[in-house]
Parts: C-alpha cells; structure tokens; sequence
C-alpha cells in the first residue's frame, strides 16, 4: 500500500469543495460590498457581511463541536461555555481599547466598573489591552477549562448522557457566574459599546469585511486541523473509542488521554469562534453560556451531519438562515421549528445532509459496480 | 504433578475475593496457569467466570487475594491499559469490533507498538505493519475480507476478527470468553482448530459453555462453581467427577 502525501489524503472530495466555496467567498464577498453598485442584486450590503460573519464563526463552533461528538461519541451540551469564553477574551480587549472614550470619560475603567464604584482594574484584565495577549487566552482560557474539565471527567469515566449532563450544568454554572457583577466582566448587559479592533474602527466597512475574511481563514484551518487528527491513526483510535470504548482500552489504549486530546482541541477551537463572532455581533454577555444556545449547536451538527466536518458548518450555516429569516417572518414559531426540525432530522434523516448525500452517492457507485460487474460477466459467456 | 510455584507461571491467583453488593462472585478463587498451556474454563451461569476475566484484565479490583502474572507483576495494582501493555489480551463474550473500521485497520490498531495519542497524531505509519496485518488476517480466515467493514461481517467472522485482534497485540497471555456462542457447528469445530493453532505461542483461557467444544481443545479443564474451584482436570475426568454433575453437567 503506497501512502498518499498528507495533505492529499486529507483532501476528499467533500473538503476540496468546502474549501474551494470559503475561498471563493472569502473573495468574491468583499469584492461584491466595495465594487457592484448598491442596486445591483449580487451586491453584499455590509450588515449582510458581518451576518455571514457570524454565521461563519458558528460553523466553526459546529465544526469543534462535531470533532468530539461526530468521532469520539462526547455529545457535548456545553460547547457554548468555550465559545462564550473565547467572546469574552475577545471582548475584554474590545473595551480596554475603548480608553477614556466610554460614556464616563474615565482613562482606564470601563463605564460598568466606575457605575459600580470600583476604583480600580480587578487584576485578571491586566494584559487585555495588548492584542497578542488577549488572542492568547481566546485559545488558553477555554483550553484550559476543557483541560481540567475533561481530565477529571474521563479519568472518572464518565461517558454517555452523563457526561451530556454535566457539560450542560458546567455551561450553566457559568452562565450564573457570570451574570454578577462581582466577577467583573459587566453582569447581565455583558460588554459592548467596542469602538477599536487593532487601530481600526469595529464599525467601519473595511474592519468588518476584514473580521469577515479572518472568520473564513479561521474556518479553514479550523478545518484543516480537525480532517487532519480525523485522518490519522489518532482519529482512527478516536473513532474505535466511539464504537468500542472497553475494546480499545483492553486494546492498550488511555482512552481518557484520547478524549483529553480532543475535548481540548476542540474547545481552543470553539473559543476562536467565539472571539470572531463577538466584534463582528458588537456584543457578549452571559446569555451565551445558556444551555439553549449549546443545544442549537447539537442540532446544527445533527442537522448537516455529524462525523462528517463539512455537514456540520453546513448545518451551521442553513440553520441559522432558517432562524434568521423566521425570527424576522414568525418570532414566536422559531423555538417550535427548531424542536421539529430536530425530530424531522433524527427520524427521516440520521446521517444528517451530507451523511445522506454520501451514502446515496456510495449506493450509487455499488449499483454501477454491480452492473459493470454484471455486464463483464455476460460478455464472459 | 507438581503443584504449581508463583515463579514458573504465567497467571497466578490465589485465594481471590470479590463481593458484589453482598453477593460473592469469586470466593477464595485460586488458579494457576503454565507458560504455553491452555486450558478451559467452564461453569454454570454466574459461577464468576467473566468476574475472574474482569479481575485478571484490571476491570474489577478484587476485594483480597493476590493476582501475579509472570511470577512477579501484581496485577492487582494496574488499570485495564497497563495490563493490555503487559501482554494479556482479552476477547470478549459479546464479540466487540470496531464496526466503523475495516477489518485491515480493525487489526492495524491492534498491533503491538505505541499507544499515546502524540505517536498517533504525528507518527507515521510503518510498512512491516500490513505484513503482519496480511499474516493475522491468514490465520483468522479473513484474507478475502480485508476491506469491507466490520459491521459487515457474520457473527462468526467478527469472532475471528476479535481474535486476530488479539494475536496482533501479540500477548504473552490470551483471554477468550465464550468464543463459539451463536456459532454454526462448521464455525466451532473451525475455532477450536484456531485456538489450538494460537495455543502453540501463546498461553490461552478459554471460558465455554459449549462442551463438545472444549471436548475439541483437548485441554486441561477447570470447573468453577460458585466463585471457587470445584474440579480440575482432562475433560473425561470432570465430566466423571460426582460434585460437577451435580452442580452443571446434569442439569
């Protein structure tokens, strides 16, 4: 068996299209909002940009969100917790780049702090306003949480609806946490208001077309980093993990390592997300730790496909059109359609769109095998 | 003969308890199995045969009593992946594969060689690996099937390939529990034939209910009954043994 180049192999045909529509859009979006004229119906309006944006960043959090679910069986009900975290690293250094421009004037606080009488910075902000920094800790701070989390969670064995369990109640503890004002980070209004990202107004076409291209790179790599840990001997084991846990340990194998390896991986990743969402949206708060906001990305990755990568930035994707285009048509529905489209999903459609596309395509091919098969076997009599 | 010493030994156990919410599974249980031997393992339902597996594999901590492998490893001290690298290997009753994988890669993760995710991420694969894959896969009568998917196979072939499994983790010691439940005859006699074949290299337990074939392992047998020893010996003399018809043969 001669083995393929690496980056090839990781390519199939799936992927080489994913990556070929981010790269288009990566420069036909930008093209579309600086150049057609604003009548012209394939112009991109720059609030539809940063929608996409965001949804872009969601199909990352989907695609970190299937690397532990799709192939190592971890249904995770608390991915939101790395992407709110991620948002709020970000988010921190939005606002010490506000500098004495919020509404109290004041040079270092930001106005929630002086509103709340504290006289000075609490010292875990220190270091937000330099941006290496604060890019640092969007992959640390979650990183770390899924460390500590996943070590103690897989070293005690925890798996199945358990484990589902306990994500929810850690995205929620959380959520609770950050929802005082005492931890510092502005309470239930979250932080927002952001004038500056790296010098250049958040507001300005130029900024946002440029989060938007950053969004797409994010989610190529992202991808690049999850088809190759699928792809290798690691992925392999990750996989054998989700269809025989005791098998693979008898085998010899430390499962809880396997799991460490990709639970934490995976939040880094779900952490980017989140700090590419939060500029682009303008705003975090601790709404986004809520239990229903990770469920939603359960379902993105049910709905386009889980194991597959690509399915669940699609999911991603399509379903947060349908929720954009219902909260404005039918708010009240929304809520109702997602409960449905999650059974529809689970009953007609297991494998999701692009697992059910794939496996006709496969059916397909062995149907014309057949036939060649056959019609050989004819011509031979 | 002899009764066994601790030092020439392969698995050693004696006086092993374990107690399950007040209910004893394995009662004062010892055992002791030779270098290269093989020998059979059969009792009636809930004599503590799969508890004793559990025990020696590092699934279920026994509650006192001593397990050595090789006359000197305390087995007692390690997790189920410290003693899978020490070389025993475990077949289980229900036969457990990887259903998402082929059958080549079914067994390539079953080779000896490094187990930590860093070696998995960026190791690269090594070509001696698909001739010892090509060699197991002879053995275990599963050559023509190499690439379809495990979920794919028969009963018996996933059997096979749990075994095969086995034999490329290359263990000093080998576990079978139960390898010929839900077996046509041909597949039985098939496996008893395998099993002997492996049992040139390696020492082998096999837990069975079926005794025609243990009849066709030839082996030594022991007859566990309530979590301790009832009798030991060639087959002809267990199945003559009064206590043993009592307990399981005659019902």
């Amino acid at each position: 068996m001669t083995r393929r180049p690496i980056l090839l192999a990781m390519l199939d045909g799936k992927g080489a299209i994913f990556l070929g529509v981010l790269a288009a859009l990566a420069v036909l979006v930008p093209l579309s909002n600086l150049f057609l004229p604003e009548t012209s119906p394939l112009h991109v309006p720059t609030y539809a940009v940063s929608l996409l944006g965001k949804y872009l960043s969601y199909a990352l959090l989907a695609l970190a969100l299937d690397l532990v679910w799709g192939y190592c069986g971890i249904l995770s009900l608390g991915h939101g917790a790395f992407f709110a975290l991620g948002g709020y690293a970000m988010g921190m250094y939005l606002m010490r780049q506000i500098g004495p421009r919020g509404v109290y004037g004041h040079p270092v606080l930001p106005d929630f702090m002086v509103f709340l009488n504290w006289q000075e910075l609490p010292w875990y902000w220190s270091g937000f306003d330099i941006f290496p920094f604060a890019a640092l800790m969007v992959l640390a701070v979650p990183g770390l949480l899924a460390l500590v989390f996943g070590w103690l969670a897989f070293r005690s064995r925890v798996t199945g609806v358990y484990l589902s369990i306990i994500t929810q109640a850690m995205t929620f503890a959380l959520m609770l946490a950050f929802f005082r004002n005492d931890m510092g980070l502005g309470g239930n209004n979250g932080l927002t208001d952001f004038k500056d990202i790296l010098g250049f107004s958040v507001q300005a076409q130029g900024t946002r077309l440029a989060l938007f291209v950053a969004t797409v790179i994010a989610l190529a790599l992202g991808y690049g980093v999850a088809r190759y840990m699928v792809t290798s001997t690691y992925g392999k084991v990750l996989i054998a993990i989700r269809d025989a846990e005791s098998r693979t340990r008898f085998l010899g194998y430390r499962v809880e390592h396997y799991k460490l390896v990709a639970f934490t991986v995976s939040a880094m990743m779900a952490g980017v997300a989140g700090a590419l969402y939060v500029p682009q949206v303008g705003i975090i708060n601790p709404s986004e730790f809520s239990p229903a906001n990770s469920i939603e990305a359960v379902v993105w990755v049910a709905v386009g496909g889980r194991g597959t990568l690509v399915g669940a930035a699609l999911g991603a994707v399509v379903v947060n059109m349908a929720k954009s285009w219902l909260t404005g048509a039918l708010p009240e529905l929304w809520l109702f359609a997602l409960g449905a489209l999650f059974i529809v999903v689970t009953l007609y459609l297991p494998k999701g769109i692009v697992g059910t596309l794939a496996e006709r395509r496969e059916k397909r091919k062995a149907t014309a095998t057949a036939k060649t098969a056959g019609i050989a076997a004819e011509a031979a009599e | 003969m002899t009764s066994p010493t601790l030092t020439n030994t392969v698995l050693y156990l004696d006086g092993v308890s374990v107690t399950f919410d007040g209910f004893r599974a394995i009662n004062k249980l010892s055992l002791a199995i030779a270098p290269g031997e093989m020998r059979a393992i059969i009792g009636p339902n809930g004599a503590g045969k799969t508890t004793m597996m559990d025990i020696i594999t590092g699934k279920t901590r026994p509650d006192e009593g001593e397990v050595f492998f090789g006359g000197m490893i305390d087995l007692t001290m390690l997790d189920e992946a410290e003693i899978a690298a020490l070389g025993i290997g475990r077949k289980f009753q229900k036969p457990t594969v990887f259903e998402s994988h082929t059958v080549a890669d079914n067994i390539r993760l079953a080779l000896a060689g490094a187990r930590s995710p860093f070696s998995a991420l960026f190791g690269a694969r090594n070509r001696i690996a698909e001739e010892r894959i090509d060699a197991i896969l002879s053995t275990v009568r599963l050559t023509e099937h190499r690439t379809r998917l495990a979920a794919d196979l028969s009963h018996g072939q996933k059997q096979w390939l749990e075994i095969g499994m086995l034999l490329a983790q290359d263990p000093k010691l080998l576990l079978v529990d139960e390898p010929v439940a839900g077996m046509t005859d041909a597949e039985t006699a098939e496996t008893a034939h395998l099993l002997k074949e492996i049992a040139h290299e390696h020492s082998v337990v096999v837990v069975e209910h079926d005794m025609a074939f243990v009849r066709d392992l030839g082996c030594k047998v022991t007859v566990l009954h309530e979590g301790s020893v009832l009798a030991e010996g060639s087959i002809d003399a267990v199945s003559a043994n009064e206590r043993v018809i009592e307990v399981y043969l005659g019902r």
